[in-house]
């Protein structure tokens, strides 16, 4: 076997070092990757920032740990703009691996803040089937969460008082690393108008772009680089720190853009070898 | 009779969902909320048939002693543990700090994460094997899955030059194309929809 | 002398300042002291297309919003059960806007609660800084349901149209028309594939990936695996499938048992074959991936929902030597599946299967009817964008859906 042939067949196993390395090598000795502000991700940012305090957001938590790499990073960071806004946050989550991810957020940055439970959010917890609790939350919160994530009786919350349905809430962020933003566009937006934006996993992304066009969700923050730019933003508005380790899709950038490169050139490598060893075997031209 | 009374529970529910959808009147609404009521009621029963099976099949297995029977040993212990540490304390086991909450945090988490970080070997592997200019068609792949990855690659003077030309393959020609694959998914599920509450398609019930 | 001009400048200096008082008078704002003009024409009436709890309120702009005095801020609304009755403040719109929706609850203990087919009198109130001008009541004006939602009309006028095609067609079908459908590569290496694990004596590993049973995706599943389960009945090749839902776990064995009754070899059915592993995406991974790497099945089929654990199944199977064939209507995961696996059903082709496996004149009548569906889809599209080119508005709002 010649070198071009081995360039075409090579081990995978040395594709799984290379990779190993250069994830490590870079996690060791980070760099900075300039960062281009999309304006679907701003879209979500400004609104949040044109809300008035007292003003209440719904967050859809819909992903498990497996993905929180690129998505917990968007859920801190909105909660912290939120928090800091003085605007009140009603969470649930539709995903059955999910409900530790958002106690984990919601306990993290509520005691950052000083925010009670009750008055300044109400986390309604895990409901199975998301098209059916999205559909029955869109005619009263109640008739799926009777009760919140901790057991208190929703009628009981200051905060739900006032709060019926999706027309009580100003707009919803559906965080998700699955098919649960196509439930959250198809019922909240298309049934009841809710104004939505989604945050979704990198693969995801691109599957978004029509509803975004077509005016279905207002902003789209797509995968660890969309995280990376709202934390860029929330950073300028002072919601969220470097010093206080908070920017953390920001930071595993530099690891992000060093593992594409190398996967391209490894796409380049077998290409290459592909190439050579044809043109070997069938002579220059001669083509099969 | 077996047979009958599913699809009629089927076709009835089907056909009240479908001119429900038209109709906002009170009473309506009414009905339409118990429906999705029991739907959730349901769902809770199918999660008790899924842990029974697990359970049935592990303890089979452990029983006799088939190969591998120490991982289902380990399932079952995994399984009951986390009922216990999460039922017994009640509410409380849910709210951070509690064994239930440690016990993902530190256990649960990691693991998950780790078997999704499998996902950056696999794709530089099937990357390498896959992307090869074998046809045009395979070339405007490759070459169009290049450009997105360098989106988040600086390259200087031709970053605005790459954004560009990402920008215009995420937002015309693949907004083109996931337009026309939302259209014909569907209208695909639209028909199975209609094949299920007038009938023909019966293979939910397992028998044809 | 002297005297007399310091009164004259005394006299001056008066004349001056009574000028410049006057003068600031004659400049004062009429607004600040003087009302806006009322709202006229306030009407109200039930909400149209809603579920009786909800009635509109509608007025001509007050002249001085705009225009006039320029000093209307806000219109609030106001209710009352009579004319003569206490009118409580309903909410309020900004100026330039004329029409504000009365939402009530349903629920009878909400404070919010608005009883359908009850009268209520309006009335608007013109507002500037500090002072307002109420319009005359309004005619009284109930709350009722209705029967029919015109906004969905156009979805209506859809489902119709679709339906009337599926069913045409498989009337059409059923009187024994054929239809054409073009060859679906993946489906036609199922009887190669199938084969190839007789030949080598190696299982048949079927994947219905994360779906409940409720999916299309999945439905469409249990009609492959019932042609495949009487192809493995009939090789006696034997067939695994771990299953992500408990439901679909039953629904599964029941289409196995049912596949190998018809090929006359009930007695090859294995219950234990076919088991429920976890609820958990990565855990169910890790299994099916270790079931691949111990049992090292021939052919593998990813045909369902998937999501990110598509690469990782399908590079797995690839490690241990497995012809792949794969289908979801998952589009995030297609391009991994056409990296990774040897034949792939895109989108509606996982639906289609079905049909072609089996030359069900029903199914072949049901695919012409999508197909149709899509050709009206195409024409519209086209009209659409040459309407929208020219401002045609009226054939865009023909598709205009109000919720």
């Amino acid at each position: 076997m010649d070198l071009y042939d081995q360039m075409m067949n090579l081990d995978r196993r040395w594709v799984y070092l290379v990779i190993g390395l250069v994830v490590t090598i870079t996690a060791i000795l980070p760099f900075k990757v300039p960062l281009y502000i999309t304006p679907e991700v701003r879209s979500v940012y400004n609104f949040i920032e044109s809300l008035e305090p007292d003003d209440v957001l719904m967050i859809g938590v819909d992903y498990a740990p497996e993905v929180m790499a690129e998505l917990h990073p968007m859920s801190y960071a909105i909660t912290r703009q939120c928090f800091s806004r003085d605007i009140k946050l009603l969470l649930c989550c539709l995903h059955q691996n999910g409900p530790g991810m958002v106690e984990q957020v919601i306990a993290q940055v509520s005691k950052e803040y000083d925010k009670v439970n009750g008055e300044d959010y109400v986390y309604l917890g895990y409901k199975p089937y998301p098209g059916i609790t999205i559909l029955a939350m869109g005619q009263n919160f109640r008739i799926p969460f009777p009760e919140d994530y901790y057991g208190t009786t929703l009628d009981s919350l200051p905060m739900m008082k006032k709060l019926t349905n999706f027309d009580d809430i100003k707009a919803i962020i559906n965080i998700s690393g699955g098919s649960g933003t196509e439930y959250w566009i198809n019922y909240a937006n298309g049934r009841y108008n809710a104004k939505l934006a989604i945050g979704v996993t990198g693969v995801m992304t691109s599957d978004y772009y029509p509803f975004l066009q077509s005016g279905q969700i207002f902003g789209l923050i797509g995968g660890m680089k969309g995280a990376a730019e709202y934390e860029d933003l929330a950073e300028k508005g002072g919601y969220i720190s470097r010093e206080k380790d908070q920017l953390w899709a920001f930071k595993s950038m530099p690891i992000q853009t060093t593992t594409h490169i190398v996967v391209i050139l490894f796409i380049v490598l077998g290409n290459v070898g592909y190439f050579m060893s044809k043109r070997k075997k069938y002579g220059k031209y001669e083509h099969p | 009779m077996r047979r009958s009374v599913p699809l009629l529970i089927v076709s009835i529910t089907g056909f009240f969902m479908l001119i429900q959808y038209f109709i906002p009147l009170e009473e309506s609404e009414w009905l339409y909320e118990r429906i999705l009521d029991w739907i959730i009621v349901i769902g809770c029963f199918a999660m008790l048939l899924g842990l029974w099976s697990l359970t049935y099949v592990s303890v089979n297995k452990v029983k006799r002693k088939v190969p591998g029977w120490g991982y289902n040993l380990v399932a079952l212990s995994g399984l009951f543990f986390m009922l216990i540490v999460g039922f017994v304390p009640g509410q409380e086991s849910l709210v951070r700090g509690s064994a239930f909450m440690h016990l993902f945090e530190y256990v649960y988490i990691p693991i998950q994460a780790s078997m999704f970080s499998l996902l950056a070997f696999y794709i530089a592997s099937a990357a390498y094997r896959a992307f090869r200019a074998r046809t045009v068609l395979a070339t405007i792949l490759l070459v169009s899955a290049v450009v997105i990855m360098l989106r988040l690659v600086p390259l200087g003077p031709l970053s605005g030059i790459n954004q560009w030309l990402a920008n215009f393959i995420l937002t015309v020609p693949n907004m083109a194309a996931k337009r026309a694959f939302w259209i014909g998914v569907g209208l695909g599920a639209t028909a199975t929809a209609l094949k299920i509450m007038l009938g023909i398609e019966r293979t939910y019930m397992g028998r044809d | 002398m002297v005297l007399d001009r310091g009164f004259s400048y005394l006299l001056l200096l008066a004349f001056f300042f009574l000028i410049l008082f006057s003068t600031n008078s004659f400049a004062q704002d009429p607004s600040d002291t003087l009302a806006p003009e009322s709202v006229t024409n306030v009407d109200a009436f039930d909400t149209p297309n809603d579920n009786g709890h909800s009635i509109t309120v509608s007025w001509e702009l007050s002249s001085d919003d705009g225009a006039g005095k320029n000093n209307v801020v806000v219109y609030e609304v106001y209710r009352s059960d009579s004319p003569e009755g206490k009118f409580e403040k309903r909410g309020m719109v900004p100026a330039g806007e004329n029409t504000f929706e009365d939402q009530g609850a349903k629920e009878k203990d909400n404070a919010n609660y608005l009883p359908s087919h009850k009268n209520f009198y309006y009335r608007v109130r013109a507002k500037s800084d500090g002072l307002f001008s109420d319009s005359e009541i309004s005619l009284p004006a109930y709350a009722y349901g209705q029967w029919y939602h015109t906004g969905k009309t156009p979805v209506l006028v859809a489902v119709i149209l679709f339906s009337v095609f599926a069913i045409t067609f498989i009337t059409l079908a059923r009187k024994g028309k054929l239809f054409y459908i073009r060859p679906l590569a993946g489906i036609e290496a199922v009887d190669d594939a199938i084969g190839r694990a007789t030949e080598m004596g190696k299982p048949i590993l079927y994947i219905f990936g994360l779906g409940t049973a409720d999916m299309i995706a999945t439905i469409a599943s249990f009609t492959i695996l019932s042609r495949v389960a009487k192809k493995t009945a009939e090789y006696q090749t034997p067939i695994l499938i771990p299953c992500y839902d408990s439901v679909v776990m039953a629904v599964a064995q029941e289409t196995v048992r049912a596949a190998y009754l018809e090929a006359g070899r009930p007695d090859m059915y294995k219950e234990e074959n076919i088991f429920f592993l976890t609820s958990m995406q990565f855990a169910y991974v890790a299994g099916v991936n270790g079931i691949m790497l111990r049992e090292k099945p021939a052919t593998n089929f990813y045909l369902g929902k998937f999501y990110a654990e598509s690469l990782i199944l399908a590079e797995t199977g690839s490690i241990a030597g497995s012809i792949q064939i794969s289908g979801t209507d998952e589009i995030a995961q297609i391009p991994f599946f056409v990296a990774a696996t040897d034949y792939t059903l895109i989108g509606e082709e996982l639906y289609a299967a079905s049909a072609y496996l089996g030359r069900e004149p029903v199914l072949l009548g049901t695919l012409k009817g999508q197909d149709w569906g899509k050709a009206v889809v195409i024409f519209s599209l086209i009209l659409g964008a040459l309407a929208a080119s020219f401002g045609f508005q009226f054939f865009i709002n023909l598709f205009r859906i109000q919720l």
